[in-house]
């Protein structure tokens, strides 16, 4: 009984560390001000107590872990993606509004206007440097206007200049309190020898200004680029041109539509569709890079199951001997893990240093251009998928046609049939209803085949003259990839609505796939 | 089949295995060349498939060893295959783990446990897992860059944040697991219970035990569905050092630096392992094969 107690309070004890220490990652997201994370891995994690607290809900117990593995990384994604395809999300417009405006308000630039011109003087292995207001003339023979003048002109410690400090403030008294002959200023040559250590300086005046290097002469203030004039208003400082924050497009913009980079994500609505269909840049290649992508897709399964199929019937020919042996070799290349003969056959179709064109060229004196051709890499990528996708095909008809009854094929043989009329009057009719789930989650699975498209040609060779890069031999998954994290623009927003696209076809097959397996599931009760 | 035969029979026979032999042939040329390959001197396509000479230079590069060249420099590494082979190999092995151990709890639950929505739950499971990862790839990467936020070991660039990635793919190891566990007679588990046992106890050493060879297909399974997962491995890792094999071996081929022969070697090395598991695993993974799925 004692023992029943300690296990019980270590549970408790256990239970109360895990709650305290999701609740504390909760609260540190909370704090860092993404309160919708916050709120979301809140829910998870009361989801999660409940589950296990309660009495009501005890199968999922069971269930959770899987359910909640399922909803973090494939529905959360899923509904995110379909989310961020209504946002102009990309490598320009990455931050939210808040972030945009607070990065614009930071931004400082030396001011020119009320900048010092500098010179360096040496005293014993240090350096003195003097800060004069630019444009007033040095005038030694007037006392008056000398004493005026170092009183504006700033004299700073003596200082090592020899490695970049870190970028501490350097207290400048002026010229006057310093009662201080200064030496020669350095050539310019030297000055420029010390400029990385010269513009990580920052000098403090004694009217509190603060001034940091701006050329190979002055030292300037640092004066904000743009002020707040109202909630969406910034003003250029200098220029005074106002820019304001426009919602739609997710930029700050002046009348003049010049835009400040960089911009905010703002949703966009349709956007993103409506330049799948109407912007005929765009257009061109996405209509046929899906119709490659049905065909693709298509006749891989047209090839697999052509091979397969074939295979599967000798196999199944008790006549035949070695079956065993041959099947094991058949199953070979299905037994090779994909990313490692996808990149061998890349290697081999090289079209200068593959062993394939080797071959061909000694047996033929061809010397096909296997990845710069688009229909020779199309035939390539179509080999490659058959040489990959036919084993599975193999397996999956072998075991269908041993269900087929013997009695079949004895009656066939007394009626004289041939091998042909066997397979076609026979074989074919009665597997193919139980493979046809199988061959569209095969063809599901080909319409995204991303890794077989990426690792082999990597879309190319691409299109001439699209804005958005595109290959002739890319699939709609590839170029998603390619648009959000290859190339130039990482535009995720287009990614995600073109994903999204995806996500319909690819749900309107599997419902397919799901009605076929359900009716084949009451044909055999 | 007692079925009388004729002469053309004997000539099909021959024909079949003509035939099959012949296509065998040309099936094995890409795997036997990179065997071949591996042994050439040098990284390009120079001299006849049979070497004529057998190099060990690659090897030696593959398995981390430098050489020296022929011109009397030292030749390094190029990449860390042994490193990214144990990546691999962690990663996939503790992801199978929690993935058998999480589809075996929920197919427990779809199999013995009465529920609401059971059969809409399972139904979406499925129709959900048809959307390969590659899809919602931005949005994964968003989602570890904030769990790295707060929780670092978690995050990007760390192995047990694709561990955790891989976590979201277990429908169709919960439907292979469930459809053994119909097959099994619910009245052993209800003896047990007669006897005092716990819905757990019950699951945990009387079900447990009898489920232990489909555990290990869907283990199988797992192991090489994540050994060979490339989308999500290649935008959550990308220092050299923390790939895995998958996402690091397409470096061996850009144009400008084409190490053919290097690669031959870490591709032969790496891939026979898996390999070997994968035809003696052969007859399990078919039948997990055959209860719905296509390789990933």
């Amino acid at each position: 009984m004692q023992r029943f107690a300690l296990s019980a309070v270590l549970r408790w004890l256990a239970a109360a560390a895990a709650g305290f220490g999701s609740l504390y990652v909760v609260w540190l997201i909370y704090l860092s001000g993404q309160v919708v994370w916050a709120v979301l891995a809140l829910g998870l994690v009361s989801l999660a107590f409940f589950v296990y607290a309660s009495r009501i809900a005890f199968a999922y117990r069971y269930l959770f872990p899987g359910l909640a593995g399922m909803a973090v990384f494939v529905v959360f994604p899923l509904l995110y993606t379909a989310q961020i395809g209504f946002t102009n999300y990309s490598s320009t417009n990455l931050l939210t509004f808040e972030r945009v405006t607070a990065y614009l308000l930071e931004q400082t630039q030396p001011d020119e206007g009320a900048a010092y011109s500098f010179s360096v003087h040496r005293e014993g292995d240090e350096f003195r440097l003097r800060l004069a207001p630019k444009g007033e003339e040095e005038d030694d023979d007037d006392p008056e206007k000398k004493a005026a003048a170092e009183a504006h002109t700033y004299v700073t410690p003596a200082l090592a200049l020899i490695a970049p400090t870190p970028p501490e403030e350097i207290k400048a008294i002026s010229l006057k309190d310093a009662h201080l002959a200064l030496g020669e200023p350095l050539p310019l040559g030297e000055v420029i020898k010390r400029r990385e250590v010269l513009s990580k300086l920052r000098i403090r005046l004694p009217d509190g200004a603060l001034v940091t290097y701006a050329g190979v002469r002055e030292f300037a203030p640092l004066a904000s680029v743009y002020r707040l004039a109202g909630p969406d208003e910034l003003i250029h400082v200098k220029s005074g041109k106002v820019y304001h924050a426009n919602h739609d497009t997710g930029f700050y913009e002046n009348a003049a539509g010049e835009r400040l980079q960089p911009g905010f994500k703002v949703g966009i609505g349709f956007g993103n569709y409506a330049r799948m269909l109407n912007d005929p840049e765009f257009r061109g290649p996405f209509a046929q890079i899906f119709l490659w992508t049905v065909t693709f897709a298509g006749l891989t399964v047209l090839f697999t199951l052509a091979v397969g199929c074939t295979l599967a019937v000798l196999l199944n020919w008790e006549a035949l001997r070695f079956r065993t042996a041959y099947r094991t070799l058949l199953f070979l290349p299905y037994a090779v893990p994909g990313f490692i003969s996808i990149l061998v056959f890349k290697g081999l179709f090289n079209q200068n240093l593959g062993e394939i064109n080797l071959a061909l060229s000694t047996l033929f004196g061809l010397k096909p251009a296997w990845f710069a051709d688009p229909f020779l890499a199309k035939v390539m990528i179509l080999i490659v998928n058959t040489w990959l996708g036919y084993p599975y095909v193999m397996v999956l008809c072998t075991g269908l046609i041993k269900s087929i009854p013997g009695d079949l094929y004895e009656a066939s043989a007394i009626a004289g049939a041939k091998p042909l009329t066997n397979f076609f009057k026979i074989t074919a009719p009665l597997i193919v209803k139980p493979l046809m789930p199988l061959l569209i989650a095969s063809f599901a699975f080909n319409f995204n085949n991303f890794v077989l498209i990426t690792l082999l040609t990597g879309g190319r060779p691409d299109f001439l003259n699209t804005r958005v890069p595109a290959g002739t031999t890319d699939i709609l998954v590839s170029y998603t990839y390619r648009i959000a994290f290859q190339d130039s623009g990482q535009n995720f927003a287009l990614a995600a609505a073109i994903s999204t696209v995806i996500f319909f076809l690819v749900a309107v097959l599997s419902m397919a796939n799901l009605r076929m397996l359900k009716v084949n599931r009451q044909d055999g009760r | 089949m007692p079925i009388v035969v004729g002469k053309k029979h004997r000539w099909r026979i021959i024909a079949a295995h003509v035939g099959l032999i012949a296509f065998i042939l040309l099936l094995m040329f890409p795997l036997l060349a990179i065997i071949s390959i591996s042994f050439r001197p040098g990284n390009f396509a120079t001299g006849s498939l049979i070497p004529s000479e057998i190099s060990l230079e690659h090897w030696k590069l593959a398995l981390g060893f430098s050489y020296q060249g022929a011109d009397g420099s030292l030749v390094e590494p190029p990449f860390p295959v042994l490193r990214w082979l144990w990546n691999s190999i962690k990663i996939a092995a503790a992801s199978s783990f929690l993935i058998v151990a999480i589809s075996t709890t929920a197919a427990y639950a779809f199999a013995r446990l009465k529920f609401r929505y059971k059969s809409e739950i399972l139904t979406s499971m499925m129709l959900l897992q048809m959307f390969p990862a590659v899809l919602a790839l931005v949005a994964i990467f968003a989602i570890f860059e904030t769990i790295g936020t707060f929780i670092p070991w978690l995050g990007v660039e760390t192995h047990a944040g694709v561990i955790l990635a891989y976590l979201g793919g277990v429908a169709l190891h919960i439907w292979t697991i469930r459809g053994y566990f119909d097959t099994i007679p619910v009245e052993i588990e209800e003896c047990a219970k007669v006897d005092g046992a716990t819905h757990w106890q019950a699951f945990q050493y009387v079900l447990l035990p009898m489920a232990v060879p489909v555990l290990m297909v869907v283990f199988v399974i797992a192991f090489i569905g994540s050994i060979q997962e490339y989308p999500v491995a290649s935008i959550l890792l990308r220092q050299e050092a923390n790939l895995t094999l998958a996402v690091g071996s397409k470096y061996y081929l850009y144009e400008q630096k084409y190490l053919w022969g290097d690669f031959a070697a870490a591709a032969v090395l790496s891939g026979l392992p898996i390999t070997v598991v994968f035809l003696l695993a052969q007859r399990w993974i078919v039948s997990g094969l055959t209860a719905g799925g296509v390789k990933g």
